[in-house]
């Protein structure tokens, strides 16, 4: 046995020779079918060790002794039974279990959902409602009117004349009608800020808005990319140099400043701050769709060459068909993984906005404007409750989707290396 | 001529008429956008004076004609825009009114510190993220690999702005080892001699530490896994199995054979350093106080800065033509395989 295993982890012959061993053997034991599906999947290109190892894992389990049961029975019904291989592992199985293979895709998933959760259920049950009923939670504009008495020590020390030092400690009681830069505490868990709003809460209600700009801008781009990169890589020729020449004017403009311009412009337009948030969309999308459309285009002028596509044009399909129904689905493997991946570049876009002061404005939270109070010196080193969580939330979501994009790549697409 | 450099003369000359037009393009949009900002730098400069009575309304719109921004509609925006782009064909890019100089001398003037930064930044960066890419990927699914995969992706995660808060918060509030803000000492003055200047740059080195800590340590992550991905790819190409047919050293194998293939993907970043190297970091800037190119041109579009804000726009925008044209004819000089295209 050990001298098959090394064999078998060398020459890639001996791997497909074990494959239809196994093809026969296994259809009884439930749970292998899917290694084994998954190993004709992925034995055209270069298997890495890891497959190698659990295939002779199988094997020698089937080698024991629940082979030798019903051999002979399997043997006829072989060729049914491959089919079936297939069938049971539909694609999208295939790239579920190759994604959740990878721990890091793990991790971004789970810490996505924990944000979905956290800004999006979490307000339900941390709110001024339940202050009243459980003694905890804040809305988002609130602000802590419960007075506040603080007592600040001032210590002089000066000498008398007849030379002995006195300290003095002068105590000066400020009150204050406001709850404003308050610690951590049982009431505000994250402390509060410097207009005595809640911090904890606000981080729920900046995730909202994050979130949500990150996913529908994302949509949008794609929409976009993938009617004007369709049309340019479908018709080709002269379009196909107009819209590639518009691509190219989109992609030529820094992104930052334009974005900066474009939403000093919305000031002139005194749009209302809630409102506010979906121009910020409609702006991040008009600047962002281009590399979508380079994408698709780039796809589907190598697609348009196969064979499959002159089958459709023998068959008469309308263009529309060919494109929406056999083009792009082609090309959703990359487009999902861009999605992804674009998301936290957008969230970190957006947040840098309101960062500047040019995103969502006070009074509605964002976790950019949160940070920004740490242009004051005073909040940067002493009420560091007041913007350090918003930028773990950052990072956390950029993060996320991050890794989850990696692992739908890797899952997707092990062909696209880039 | 050989016949390749033949080709390629007309490749680049095919280029720069597209980069023409796409050029064009760009400066109206910009434009457009730019002229709609509601912060009118006439506006904003006699506010106080307008106030306090001193001058009248009729003066300031008098101002504005002056400037060549008084007229809002669509028609003073097209003849502002041919107005800006005759004096471009004659090399001039107009007179900043915040600086009160010409664009282009502050642009020139102000370029080489934000260029220092992001030269060092960029040459740290290259020389850290290659060595971890490649180790990663000689190592993949490793320990090694997956720490080295999180601490840099953490890195690309981290905003700018944010970041430079920590970093300022500890290594200059709390331990106090470097200035937090501006390039040299406020109190601090240096004689004009050799060893006056020499303390200035050392000061001046001490202020930039933070910034290029923090510029290198954001941008290591995708250089990093960009090279991580190459490798891999190059590691699993047939000459490389050659390469180890016949019996050579693994150390060999990678830093001969494969390495050299890695840096052949590498050469397309071209296209992305142009700009950043020498358009400076908005952020970055802004955040550590640096008057860098970056930080400038934050101002003058926050006063509505007309002029100084096209420029620089346009001249972020003609380094990126250069550099995207600069990486495509690289990669055909450094790989023979790549084929110029139509």
């Amino acid at each position: 046995m050990e001298e098959k295993k090394a064999t078998k982890k060398k020459s890639p012959t001996s791997k497909v020779k074990m494959n239809v061993v196994e093809k026969k053997k296994e259809v009884k034991v439930v749970e292998e079918k899917e290694y084994n599906a998954e190993i004709i999947e992925t034995n055209e290109k270069p298997t890495s060790f890891e497959n190698v190892n659990e295939v002779s894992n199988i094997e020698s389990t089937d080698d024991s002794d629940v082979t030798n049961l019903k051999k002979e029975n399997e043997e006829t019904s072989t060729n049914e039974e491959e089919k079936e291989t297939y069938k049971e592992m539909s694609p999208i199985r295939l790239i579920l279990r190759r994604f959740f293979r990878s721990k890091l895709s793990i991790v971004g998933l789970v810490i996505i959902v924990f944000l979905f959760v956290f800004s999006f259920l979490g307000p339900t049950m941390y709110n001024s409602k339940t202050r009243e009923q459980f003694g905890f939670g804040w809305d988002e504009t609130e602000v802590d009117r419960s007075p506040v008495v603080e007592i600040v020590e001032n210590p002089y020390t000066y000498t008398d004349p007849e030379g002995v030092e006195i300290e003095v400690i002068q105590q000066v009681e400020i009150h204050k009608s406001i709850n404003d830069k308050a610690a951590p505490s049982w009431i505000h868990p994250l402390g509060t800020d410097d207009k005595g709003m809640d911090v904890f809460a606000r981080l729920m209600y900046g995730g909202r808005i994050s979130l949500m700009i990150g996913f529908i801008v994302v949509i949008l781009e794609t929409v976009l990319g993938v009617i004007i990169g369709g049309i340019s890589g479908y018709f080709g020729k002269w379009v196909d140099q107009v819209i590639m020449r518009i691509v190219d004017i989109f992609n030529c403009i820094p992104t930052l400043p334009i974005l900066l311009i474009a939403s000093a412009v919305l000031d002139s337009w005194n749009v209302p701050g809630s409102m506010r948030i979906y121009y910020l969309m409609i702006i991040i999308t008009i600047f962002g769709w281009s590399g979508t459309a380079r994408m698709v285009r780039g796809q589907i002028l190598s697609l348009r060459e196969q064979e499959y596509m002159t089958a459709t044009e023998v068959m008469g399909l309308p263009t529309w068909r060919k494109i929406f129904k056999h083009l792009i689905p082609n090309v959703m493997p990359q487009l999902i993984v861009s999605m992804t991946l674009g998301l936290g570049s957008v969230i970190l876009y957006e947040s840098t906005l309101s960062y500047l002061g040019l995103g969502v404005q006070v009074p509605y939270a964002a976790w950019g404007t949160m940070i920004a109070t740490s242009n004051d010196p005073v909040v940067l080193s002493y009420h560091m409750n007041m913007w350090l969580p918003a930028g773990f939330m950052i990072v956390l979501a950029v993060l996320g989707f991050n890794f989850v994009g990696d692992g739908l790549r890797d899952a997707m697409d092990p062909k696209a290396k880039k | 001529m050989t016949p390749f450099w033949g080709i390629m003369f007309k490749y680049i000359l095919k280029r720069i008429l597209i980069s023409i037009v796409v050029l064009l393009g760009v400066s109206i949009i910009i434009y457009t956008l730019v002229r709609m900002m509601p912060n009118d730098y006439v506006d904003i400069k006699f506010a106080s004076q307008l106030q306090s009575g001193s001058i009248t309304q009729a003066d300031v719109d008098a101002f504005k004609e002056l400037y060549g921004i008084g007229d809002k509609s669509f028609k003073g925006i097209v003849s502002g825009y041919f107005n800006w782009l005759g004096n471009l064909c004659k090399g001039n890019l107009g007179l900043s009114f915040k600086y009160e100089k010409s664009v282009a001398s502050v642009i020139s003037e102000n370029m080489w510190v934000s260029f220092a930064i992001a030269l060092i930044a960029t040459i740290l960066q290259f020389l850290i993220a290659i060595p971890l890419g490649v180790s990663s990927a000689t190592h993949q699914y490793s320990a090694r690999d997956y720490i080295v995969t999180v601490l840099t992706m953490i890195g690309i995660s981290l905003p700018t702005y944010f970041f430079g808060a920590i970093v300022i918060k500890i290594f200059s509030v709390d331990l106090g080892w470097f200035p937090s803000n501006g390039l040299i000492d406020a109190s601090a003055t240096y004689p004009n001699t050799f060893a006056g200047f020499m303390s200035k740059l050392g000061d001046m080195a001490h202020h930039l530490v933070l910034p290029i800590f923090v510029s290198v340590l954001l941008s290591i992550g995708g250089l990093m896994r960009y090279t991580r991905t190459n490798t891999l790819e190059v590691l699993n190409a047939d000459y490389i199995r050659t390469a180890r047919a016949k019996g050579l050293s693994e150390r060999k194998v990678i830093y001969t054979h494969a390495f050299r293939n890695t840096m052949i993907p590498l050469v397309t970043l071209l296209a992305g350093i142009l700009p950043s190297l020498f358009g400076g970091m908005m952020i970055t800037e802004q955040v550590f106080g640096i008057d860098g190119i970056g930080r400038l041109a934050y101002n003058a579009l926050k006063d509505g800065d007309i002029p100084f804000v096209m420029g620089y726009n346009m001249f972020l925008a003609v380094l990126t033509v250069i550099g995207t044209l600069f990486s495509d004819i690289m990669y055909s000089v450094v790989d023979p395989r790549v084929k110029l295209g139509k």
